[in-house]
């Protein structure tokens, strides 16, 4: 049973009957699999490989593409209610989920022909082929339309490639990376297309970033191309522009908004069972009333964050989001899990630092979340353009 | 093989639950209902059944109101393929009456097993197996936690307290599950939008004459709390005392 606190607002009796079947059915997973060995491949700094299988079989990855190209078909509400639950688990495994299915499977499903769908979608919902996505370069990371990433082509129709990308989750896992690059010596953001470059490649080499005290249980690395040769048919036909890139960014930002609540609803809950056994001056903390001011403030972000993510999926299901709305929910929703999930630290005290809780680990994350896929600030521009129609970017 | 499982409609193990207000059942707001866990390793063992022995049918039935459709679409959504209801007003307690449902239904379905789980995780009476099986003249096995079919015929073990059995029987047969059979598999998403499109019927069970009914519900006593009567060895004494006079556990 839900604790009531974890669905204030009868959330539930708003889903459908397939949804919360899914929403279950990877919370059960998440529980039984993901959460009893979580805090080790934290502190190892490993992303669990071992759980992919897993997740393919339930069919988590591309879950919202159609089911003829082998995947699940749900709809959105159903998808970010994935997202939720596998980052109640830990942003890493969610970023990992987002990353093959909002950055990889998309943009093959929106932008690749036919023999690239059928080609890589059912072997990336398997999971046989697992992907990353090459945008973000080491100079260029808010500001993608200046990449220097830059593809050319050749004579006889194929391309060469040249250029670096950085921050990219299950880069050196990826048997395939969708790379964004600029094309045929054009500066413009507009000759931007995505290219399907497999591992391998000659000239291709991904390399793991070391030392982060942030998604521990993720990879992420750096990709370098020097003169990767690639044929004809590994551009995405239908890309084009920047805007191809920033659609799959709406995608992944829209389950990151999800992932966020999931986040949040972990710290929340440990908190407050923690502070309901926790006995200082004789009595349970959460009987002090500054703690139950703290739970009353969470208990409320989330309800909210509830309400705007499943209004927004509703209206993605029915084709009228806007990128605009994406980005008032992600900035809200991982914002208010990263104040959740500092203040639950606070609250468990110095067992909140260890492992064995899950607080600290979700405070870590979350400032990459908050970091990626467009910062808070980014987002704040975004809808300072839309208040005021005035471009604060340049 | 054809394998019938009947599956009920309980509060989910872990539900923490209250006594709701007409004093004869439980509070349902905020309960999460789900398969009654034993009766979903029968659902799994049966599926496995299935995918190892080279085809055959898996059928869930459950006799309930029409909150057990959505019971029978999460079996559904494991893999089972059609589903049946049989329909009544409100939940049923008299477990001769539920068994005779069932009897009526599988009556003639050409079933060569036929699984319960061993006990309901709500009422824990462990009878509507049995029952079932004498309505309809087969051999019963009851609490096993290994099965083999094959050949027209079955062994089952059953783990006893210090020690295990082994039992042949003819098929058909009715088999009721225990834990430790087979593990339940999550089910997929794709299983549960296939889920949507399977059959399941409902029908209204022929439940005949219902004798039995709960009067009353009530949540055991709070205990008495505990007393500090010393500290240290020189409490044993006292200890020792109480606990032969007053605990009588001594």
């Amino acid at each position: 049973m839900l604790p009531p606190m974890q669905d204030f607002f009868d959330i539930d009796s708003v889903l459908s009957e397939d949804e919360r079947a899914v929403r279950d059915s990877v919370r059960q997973f998440v529980d039984e699999q993901v959460l009893p060995i979580i805090g080790n491949a934290y502190i190892e700094g490993r992303f669990p490989r071992e759980i992919i299988p897993q997740m393919a079989e339930l069919g988590v990855f591309g879950a919202n593409l159609p089911e003829e190209y082998g995947c699940a078909g749900l709809n959105n509400v159903a998808y970010g209610l994935i997202n939720q639950e596998l980052e109640r688990g830990d942003s890493g495994i969610r970023s990992f989920a987002s990353v093959q299915s909002s950055l990889v499977m998309y943009p093959i499903y929106a932008f690749g022909s036919e023999e690239q769908k059928r080609h890589w979608l059912p072997r990336m919902a398997t999971a046989e082929a697992i992907g990353c996505f090459g945008l973000t370069e080491p100079d260029y990371g808010s500001n993608p339309s200046g990449m220097i990433t830059m593809a050319k082509e050749q004579a006889d129709g194929t391309w060469r490639l040249n250029g670096a990308k950085m921050w990219i989750t299950n880069g050196s896992a990826a048997d395939v990376a969708v790379v964004w690059a600029k094309t045929n010596g054009d500066p413009s953001d507009k000759s931007i297309r995505g290219f399907l470059v497999p591992k391998g490649a000659k000239g291709f080499k991904a390399k793991d970033q070391k030392g982060k005290l942030s998604l521990r249980a993720s990879d992420t690395s750096e990709l370098s191309f020097d003169d990767v040769e690639l044929p004809a048919d590994s551009i995405l036909p239908k890309s084009g522009g920047l805007k191809s890139p920033l659609m799959c960014l709406t995608q992944a930002r829209y389950g990151i908004s999800w992932g966020a609540i999931g986040a949040a609803m972990a710290c929340f809950e440990e908190a407050v069972a923690y502070a309901g056994t926790r006995i200082m001056f004789d009595k349970p903390i959460g009987g002090f009333q500054i703690q139950q001011q703290k739970f009353a403030d969470m208990l409320t972000e989330i309800v909210k964050a509830q309400l705007v993510s499943l209004h927004l999926g509703r209206l993605k299901d029915a084709g009228r989001y806007t990128p605009q709305q994406v980005s008032l929910a992600k900035r809200n929703n991982v914002d208010m899990a990263t104040d959740v999930a500092r203040e639950c630290r606070r609250i468990l005290g110095a067992n909140g630092i260890l492992a064995e809780y899950s607080a600290m680990r979700h405070m870590a994350n979350l400032e990459s979340v908050y970091t990626y896929e467009g910062t808070h600030d980014v987002h704040s521009l975004i809808l300072g353009q839309a208040v005021t129609g005035l471009n604060a970017f340049k | 093989m054809k394998i019938a499982v009947c599956i009920k409609r309980a509060p989910d193990s872990e539900t923490r639950f209250k006594i709701g207000s007409s004093g004869t059942g439980i509070d349902e707001a905020g309960v999460k209902f789900d398969i009654s866990d034993f009766d979903s390793y029968a659902v799994e063992f049966a599926l496995q059944t299935i995918e190892k022995g080279g085809g055959g049918e898996v059928v869930v039935y459950s006799v309930g109101t029409d909150a057990s459709q959505e019971t029978l679409r999460k079996a559904l959504s494991m893999g089972v393929e059609r589903a049946v209801l049989l329909k009544t007003d409100a939940p049923v307690f008299d477990s001769m009456a539920v068994a005779r449902a069932l009897a009526a239904e599988l009556q003639g379905g050409g079933y060569d097993l036929i699984l319960f789980g061993k006990v309901a995780a709500d009422t824990a009476a462990g009878a509507v197996g049995a029952m079932t099986a004498e309505l309809l003249g087969l051999p019963v096995v009851n609490s096993v936690s290994k099965l083999e079919v094959g050949g027209g015929k079955g062994t089952a073990r059953r783990d006893l307290e210090g020690a295990a059995e082994s039992i042949e029987f003819p098929l058909p047969a009715v088999v009721s599950i225990d834990e430790g059979i087979a593990r339940p598999r999550y089910p997929s998403l794709k299983g549960i939008m296939a889920a949507k499109k399977k059959p399941l019927e409902t029908k209204p069970a022929q439940l005949g004459d219902v004798r039995l009914s709960i009067v009353k519900m009530e949540l055991p006593a709070d205990r008495p709390p505990g007393r500090i009567i010393g500290e240290g060895a020189a409490a044993v004494p006292e200890l020792v005392r109480l606990l032969q006079t007053e605990a009588k556990v001594l």
